[in-house]
């Protein structure tokens, strides 16, 4: 096996796992959410570098290209594109999520959440209602 | 669907609990229609009889279920015939009973009779479905609905009682049916492709006999209505619910459709020939001796009227289960016979029952000393019932004993033949003891509850109640005499 | 080109518009009509669909009339119609069940942005069974992922849970399909292409050139299947579900469980059978084996802590995970009957537990909970709810009569015929374990006293019954009038593994 010469799966990988870590080990919401956005990335460097033509240049089409230039593969490009607008979009919903939990914990770690929420399944509240109430007042 | 004869037969019921939702608001009117219904169904059925002994087979198509071959479709032939009048006419005369019982305990406006009426006649609608299906996808369906249709039933009480008992009846019987006989169902359409009933058995040839055999457990052990032992837990603790009730489980249509299923099967699935040249009903033959001895044993120890009532039944259903394992021409007609001689036997020993409890609110028989004395008419049908469950003639159970001792030497089966002969004197000793106590025994002094009983200051059972038991004794007796028409339905059947 | 022909696009284009466009709805009730207008065109389309596909064959559309495989090609097939059908169905008549329940949890003034949200999240559902594209699939499955995070978050109001709820299934979801996305990813590395009839002639050459797969594609199929396990709500992978069903507002919980997950199995078939072939070779011991193992343990995990539950909507997402593990069975032994009675059973299932949780959905409009220690006594009080509950639950034990129990009947031939007894035997230790926590909260409805907190409630209006009567009713009559959805069945059936090369 090329060690060297495939260490572009290795970077992708090592990316990956740091932040799949992040996501798994980190308490904290937003740093789970950094974490995703880190694990994203590492998936979209492996589109691209596995786009990569020996000798190609970027593949951008101007007036003055010559008609044979060699191109990188452009479509791992376009889905990159897209996969970063998803990418984007998931983390704007789960920044928007994070601040409403913000509002309604006043916490926003996870641990810290979970155990509210046992706390309060062990001693029931009147009704469900209330106990919203009563966190938005306090 | 074809609205032929039997589709109208078994509509009959349905219409008829849809019309006692409507006047549930008038008892009298709801009554009513209870008893117009079920006399009409009965004259329906009866109509069909002439033509089913001529050789004839009214069918209906009712929907295609699931695809060719996976249909609900209706057939009426002996066996099912037999079924299907014992559980009408029977309907009649326990609806009648219903209302005296009912009445006389609760009054006519009381609480979920209206309910009772309308599950009484689902049930029997789910009852005709099994006994006129025409393949096994149809008598699956109709068994799982009688489940469902008899659990309100059971419990009617409300109780806490009734509802843990509620749980048993469900719990095993569909546990079983879901496991065991939806397993059976399903094997046997992948090795046949077809679900028909058909003369013979759909078998022959497509199954080992080592899959012979588990299907034969698994068809008899699914049938859970059977009672047979270990799954036999559930008929007595549906004692909770109210006589008529029980008298509907154990004589008109649940336990019937239990033993109707496993002779339909070992005669239209299974096939006689198949199951004697395997073997297949070895293991489950073995498993109905046992619930005979062990049944009639526990019987014997029981001081509840209906509790001892109940093990005989679960003893008298093995007597069937076994016929069907054996599965020989006498024992298939003896079988068939039995469905007839058991429920009205039965039948009538429940009314009595039923009749001690709503008038001098007794239920053990240690409390009946002496109360033929005030009771005469109701003790003597119970000595009818009696003689007629034991099998000694001139009552109707001596025939059926006779061809079931006579199916058992045919397969040459002398350890069988011993069980039944023992059970019968084990039947002797359970059941005659209550009416020589009730003729003549002494009366108890103070009520051994110590409940505010005055000492059996009582008279006769009401008349609604009367009525029907009178009947139904007189049935055993005749059935006696007249066994001709009972008996060509039934070696119709076994061919 | 007809109208008929642009059916694949339409089917996806009238909901996203619809989306769009109900931003500018304004407030009040007209969000929710807009909405209800949409769903109903889409379900119209689609039913034409349907009928064109199941008699004049597969319908393909390329955007753009950029031909296939550079551009991006629409696909329905008998399976895909089947499911267009069934999510747009259930959509409309979530939709218009959805106003009351709505209400409840959001503010009048921002009623057009939800609805816009469900609009676009039935929008990525419908493209994902739409498309023949890998990657467009990708794409439209976070369209509708997003979505449905956000409006799963949307039950804040009745309950603040719903948020550590909606960021959990964000987190699992997103991994999941990132997964998806690396799996796609290492298939167009090795084939160089994304359309999924061409993925799959290349990877049958690709097969045949090498004598067996390389292990690119090896893996590519490794991470797909976890990644839609994790959509899919597949046992161990299951853990966002029973939190998200439990605290989203009701009606969001009714379109998921009957939509979202189902959609999710549809991408499992789709990769299995289109992409892959039934052929693989992936597909045999001891690969079939840790499939099997995850559907089993999906149905008695399901089932059994289903029993212990005392919120009746925990109670049924933990049913759900129950059903989809057979659901998954039939899938993992390639046998006809038994893929049938997986496609039978989406459908079934849809209706049944939409159905049901619409049933949720009144109870806690009355009752402003769905704790079954509130229910007691509701049989009297709810009438109608409560017997659609009890028809609702026959139809999951699989009592004959149901449409429940067709699916199971092909599930179980499929099985036995194809000599796998242990399955067998699971799937009907599932059925009695469904039995039992279907009787319990029957019992509760039925023969409880009623609590005094809830004791002056009366039956739920009439616009909320209708559409729980409409999924119960339907998985009554198609327990009755099977042989058509039967046929239907077999012939997606056959078709996908047919494919297998």
């Amino acid at each position: 096996m090329e060690l060297l010469g495939t260490y572009n799966y290795w970077v992708y990988v090592v990316i990956m796992m740091i932040g799949f870590y992040a996501v798994i080990a980190r308490h904290n919401l937003v740093k789970k959410v950094i974490g995703l956005g880190i694990f994203q990335t590492g998936i979209f460097l492996l589109y691209i570098s596995m786009g990569v033509v020996r000798g190609g240049s970027a593949p951008v089409r101007g007036p003055g290209t010559p008609p044979d230039t060699l191109f990188a593969n452009p479509l791992p490009h376009v889905l990159i594109l897209t996969a970063i607008v998803v990418s984007l979009s998931t983390m704007a919903v789960a920044l928007a999520i994070i601040v409403n939990i913000q509002r309604r914990y006043g916490t926003i770690e996870a641990d810290e959440i979970h155990r509210m929420d046992r706390e309060e399944a062990e001693a029931p509240a009147p009704s469900p209602v209330s106990a919203g109430a009563e966190e938005v007042a306090g | 669907m074809e609205l032929t004869l039997p589709t109208i037969a078994l509509l009959t019921p349905l219409f008829g609990a849809i019309l006692i939702a409507l006047t549930g608001r008038r008892p009298d009117l709801r009554e009513g229609v209870t008893l117009l219904t079920a006399v009409g169904l009965f004259l329906i059925i009866a109509s069909m009889w002439g033509p089913v002994a001529g050789g004839e087979r009214p069918s209906a198509h009712l929907v295609e279920l699931m695809g060719p071959g996976l249909t609900l479709a209706l057939e009426v032939e002996p066996l099912g015939l037999i079924y299907a009048l014992v559980a009408s006419f029977l309907w009649i005369f326990n609806s009648v009973y219903s209302i005296g019982y009912m009445r006389t305990l609760y009054g006519a406006r009381s609480e979920g009779q209206t309910r009772y009426y309308i599950c009484f006649a689902a049930a029997i609608f789910a009852a005709l479905g099994i006994a006129f299906s025409a393949n096994l996808l149809t008598l699956f369906l109709f068994y799982e609905v009688l489940t469902f249709s008899t659990y309100p039933l059971v419990t009617h009480a409300r109780n806490e009682a009734a509802f843990r008992s509620g749980r048993i009846y469900l719990g095993i019987l569909v546990s079983t049916s879901t496991l065991f006989l939806l397993t059976a169902t399903i094997w046997t359409w992948v090795l046949t492709g077809t679900l028909d009933f058909t003369e013979g058995g759909i078998l022959a040839g497509k199954a080992s006999a080592g899959t012979m055999v588990a299907l034969t457990c698994l068809f008899f052990f699914g049938t859970g209505k059977t009672a047979l032992m270990p799954f036999h837990l559930w008929l007595p603790n549906a004692m909770v619910a109210p006589t008529p009730v029980s008298a509907l489980l154990h004589a008109v249509a649940v336990v019937k459709a239990g033993v109707f299923t496993v002779l339909k099967i070992a005669v239209a699935i299974l096939g006689l020939e198949t199951m004697r040249q395997t073997g297949a009903g070895d293991v489950v033959a073995w498993f109905a001796a046992f619930t005979i001895i062990v049944a009639s044993l526990l019987a014997m120890s029981q001081d509840n009227l209906k509790a001892r009532l109940a093990y005989s039944t679960i003893g008298q259903l093995s007597y069937i289960v076994l016929a069907a394992a054996i599965a020989t021409k006498s024992s298939i007609t003896g079988g068939a016979m039995h469905i007839a001689m058991h429920a009205f036997g039965k039948i009538t020993l429940f009314f009595c029952a039923g009749a001690i409890y709503a008038t001098a609110h007794k239920t053990k028989i240690s409390e009946l000393g002496g109360i033929g004395r005030r009771m005469p008419i109701t003790m003597l049908c119970f000595l009818v019932g009696a003689l007629s469950t034991i099998g000694l003639p001139p009552f109707g159970g001596a025939w059926s004993k006779w061809f079931l001792v006579q199916g058992t030497i045919e397969a040459h089966d002398i350890a069988f033949l011993v069980v039944l002969l023992v059970s019968s004197l084990l039947n002797i000793a359970y059941l005659l003891p209550i009416p020589l106590v009730a003729f003549f025994g002494r009366e108890p002094q103070a009520a051994a509850d110590g409940e505010e009983h005055p000492p059996a200051e009582h008279g006769e059972a009401p008349l609604l109640c009367r009525i029907p038991i009178i009947v139904t004794a007189i049935g055993c007796l005749l059935l006696f005499f007249w066994p001709r028409f009972l008996h060509d339905l039934a070696a119709l059947a076994a061919n | 080109m007809s109208f008929a022909d642009h059916l694949p696009l339409l089917v996806l284009l009238v909901p996203l518009l619809g989306g769009v466009l109900s931003v500018f709805t304004g407030g009040g009730r007209v969000p929710w009509l807009w909405a209800c207008s949409v769903t109903l065109l889409t379900f119209l389309g689609a039913l034409e669909l349907l009928s064109i596909v199941t008699t004049a064959g597969t319908r393909t559309y390329a955007l753009g009339d950029w031909p296939a495989p550079w551009g991006i090609e629409l696909v329905v097939d008998t399976l895909s119609a089947i499911v267009i059908t069934l999510v747009s169905g259930i959509a409309t008549v979530v939709t218009f069940f959805a106003r009351r329940n709505v209400e409840k949890d959001i503010p009048a003034d921002r009623l057009n942005f939800f609805y816009s949200l469900w609009l676009l999240a039935i929008t990525g559902l419908l493209g994902i069974t739409a498309t023949g594209d890998a990657f467009n699939l990708y794409v439209l499955l976070e369209i509708s992922s997003l979505t449905i995070y956000a409006l799963v978050a949307m039950g804040k109001e009745t309950d603040r849970r719903a948020l550590p709820a909606a960021i959990n299934y964000l987190v699992m979801g997103s991994i999941g399909a990132s997964f998806l996305l690396i799996g796609v990813g290492y298939l167009y590395m090795a084939t160089g292409t994304l359309n999924m009839a061409d993925l799959h002639e290349t990877l049958t050459l690709m097969r045949e050139a090498e004598g067996g797969f390389n292990r690119t594609v090896l893996t590519s199929f490794a991470f797909i299947t976890v990644g839609l396990g994790l959509k899919m709500a597949l046992f161990p992978l299951h853990t966002w579900m029973p939190n998200a069903y439990t605290y989203a507002p009701a009606a969001v919980s009714a379109l998921l469980a009957a939509t979202a997950t189902k959609v999710g199995i549809y991408m499992a078939f789709r990769f299995t059978f289109t992409v892959f072939g039934s052929d693989f070779g992936f597909l045999q011991p001891p690969n079939s084996t840790v499939l099997m193992a995850c559907a089993c343990g999906a149905v008695l995990f399901g089932s059994y802590v289903a029993i212990r539950q005392r919120s009746l909507a925990r109670l049924l997402a933990y049913s759900s995970v129950a059903q989809i593990g057979y659901i998954v069975l039939g899938l993992s032994v390639l046998q006809t009957d038994a893929v049938t009675g997986s496609i039978l059973h989406i459908v079934n299932h849809a209706l049944m537990k939409g159905g049901l949780f619409l049933v949720v959905g009144v109870v806690a409009w009355r009752l402003g909970s769905s704790d079954l220690s509130a229910l007691g006594g509701l049989g009297r009080r709810m009438p109608l709810t409560s017997a659609a509950f009890v028809v609702g639950g026959l139809g999951l034990i699989g009592v004959p009569g149901t449409a429940g129990f067709v699916s199971k009947w092909y599930l179980l031939s499929g099985l036995l015929s194809s000599g796998h007894w242990p399955l067998a035997v699971t799937v009907l230790i599932g059925s009695v374990l469904a039995g039992i926590y279907v009787w319990r909260v029957v019992e509760i409805i039925y023969f409880r006293p009623p609590d005094p907190r809830h004791a002056e409630v009366s039956e739920g209006p009439v616009t909320m019954l209708l559409p729980v009567w409409i999924l119960i009713g339907l998985s009554l009559w198609f327990g009755v009038h099977s042989a058509g959805p039967v046929a239907l069945a077999g012939e997606a059936a056959r078709t996908l593994l047919g494919q297998g090369g």
